[in-house]
């Protein structure tokens, strides 16, 4: 059975711990995380302000959000290949087939994630209690943490969608990264390349993999959830 | 109560604590694994700048394997660069080598690398090595064209008999290869027995097995997987599937030291004895034969 070989060769591969594949799994997590943060970073005030305040042009800001959340990974890394080329606009900088780069296009799929979650959750929140931090003296700032720390549910959640997203995409990375050993192959593009020569049970390995990565993100983020509900319960 | 309490405390403890683990084992894997690396470094006599040459190639010539020993040896020699290998289609690789996103290439589609270097954004194209083109099948050969080596005419075969033939669509120089055969048959590839699905040459080989399909496959990447499939070379020999290999050193490239460093010694005895040798103990024959003047 293919799938009990899958198992098998990855967690040989884990046991064995060969650099290449540390490595490899070093590059995929530096990259996931550099991109949730800048998104959370880019897409937390975006998502409050589209979801707790109201402005001209508010439904567009929103329906264009959603609409970038939709847009193929691959596209971006097009865009972004094609901004960072020696010829582009930001060739200058010499980005193209690096981290940084990579970086970058994993942003720009993981900040109208997490903006437009922030955003749902942060409407969800009652517009009383603001008024009421506000008549007790709260100032927007305040106000504005506030309701992100009453949708911190939906905040997390929307962290969660975005490192899943990031962890998970190749058509980006690809592109702009050039999966090259020891620089910037992740698990994705090398899952990709096994596949292409045909050693499923390898690619499938490095699925595994990922999934253990992305599980146990999530279960320190469902951890940190939980550890604050208590909190404020008692 | 207490008890949930207890248990969810412990369970939380543990979690953190297995995460910390990860994170150190991976963090002190790492650390270890380039240790030794460092450790020959002491050898040079005064610490080299260490840049780095991007060498734009082809996802088939990659998947063979060959990069995995032609850049250490080149590295070991010219300590001072670092290949960073972006396998592409050749089609990619043509357009990032224009725009001077690579410094040099390797690359397989003879006249489109003329076209560029006479466009100027290759300084000049050198023979490397060659390989050749098999058209593959099923065992049972429906088309009956097994034991030929006339490309031309085991395409025919296979279109006038409506036989599934997979074919890369990707704009690779495979792709490219298997274009000019048709079009020297003098046929235009179409209808419901044609697959074109714009894929790698693995992807495509899976195909072509899965369906019991034709299909045009270089050698190397063939042997590597012909354990896993259920394909049969059936047509080789025929001149128009050899398949040449240039290296171009990319005009006004960023790192035009390395990849003219690269370029030299690719064609040069050393770069051309690996080559020779390179596949021979795994498949008993050469992948590539290298050709440089």
């Amino acid at each position: 059975m293919v799938f009990i070989e899958a198992v098998v060769t990855a967690v040989t591969l884990l046991l064995q711990g060969s650099a290449e594949l540390w490595n490899v799994i070093a590059t995929t997590f530096e990259v996931a995380i550099t991109s949730t943060v800048a998104g959370v970073v880019l897409g937390a005030p975006m998502g409050f302000l589209m979801g707790a305040t109201r402005f001209r042009g508010r439904r567009l800001a929103v329906a264009l959000i959603n609409t970038a959340m939709a847009i193929p990974p691959v596209v971006i890394g097009l865009v972004v290949m094609m901004t960072l080329s020696r010829q582009g606009p930001l060739g200058f900088m010499g980005l193209l087939y690096s981290k940084d780069a990579m970086s970058i296009a994993q942003t720009l799929i993981s900040t109208p994630i997490i903006a437009g979650l922030i955003a749902a959750a942060v409407a969800s929140v009652p517009y009383k209690l603001r008024l009421q931090a506000r008549s007790l003296g709260a100032s927007k700032l305040q106000e504005a943490l506030l309701a992100l720390k009453e949708a911190r549910l939906g905040v997390i959640a929307a962290v969660a969608a975005g490192f899943g997203a990031v962890v998970r995409g190749v058509g980006a990375v690809m592109m702009v990264g050039g999966n090259i050993e020891g620089q910037t192959r992740v698990l994705t593009t090398a899952i990709v390349q096994e596949s292409r020569k045909g050693e499923f049970g390898l690619a499938l390995a490095l699925g595994l993999i990922l999934m253990t990565i992305t599980f146990a993100m999530n279960g320190f983020l469902t951890w940190y959830q939980h550890s604050n509900e208590r909190f404020d319960r008692s | 109560m207490l008890e949930h309490l207890v248990s969810s405390a412990v369970w939380k403890r543990t979690l953190l604590l297995a995460l910390a683990v990860v994170m150190a084992v991976s963090l002190a894997a790492c650390g270890a694994a380039e240790e030794p690396e460092e450790i020959e470094e002491p050898v040079v006599e005064e610490p080299v700048e260490v840049t780095n040459v991007i060498l734009a190639s082809t996802t088939s010539t990659e998947d063979s394997g060959l990069f995995g020993v032609l850049v250490p040896a080149f590295q070991d020699d010219y300590p001072q660069y670092r290949i960073d290998v972006v396998a592409v289609g050749t089609g990619q690789a043509l357009e990032i080598g224009r725009n001077k996103d690579a410094d040099v290439l390797l690359v397989h589609a003879k006249a489109d690398e003329e076209q560029l270097v006479a466009d100027g954004y290759g300084i000049e194209r050198r023979d490397v090595m060659y390989n050749d083109f098999v058209i593959v099948g099923p065992d049972a050969d429906p088309a009956g064209i097994a034991g030929g080596n006339d490309a031309a005419a085991a395409l025919t075969a296979i279109s006038e008999g409506g036989h599934t033939f997979v074919s890369r669509g990707d704009d690779s120089g495979t792709h490219k290869k298997e274009l000019s055969l048709w079009s020297a048959a003098g046929i235009e590839p179409a209808g419901e027995w044609y697959l074109s699905i714009g894929q790698g040459m693995g992807d495509t080989l899976n195909m072509a097995s899965e369906s019991e399909a034709y299909t045009l496959a270089d050698r190397g990447t063939y042997l590597a997987m012909k354990d896993r499939i259920d394909l049969v070379v059936v047509v080789e020999g025929d001149e128009a599937l050899f398949n040449p290999y240039g290296v171009i050193v990319v005009t006004d490239a960023n790192n035009h030291d390395g990849a003219q460093a690269f370029a030299d010694w690719i064609v040069s005895p050393a770069g051309q004895d690996i080559i020779r040798e390179f596949g021979v103990d795994t498949y008993g024959e050469p992948l590539f034969i290298p050709n440089a003047d």
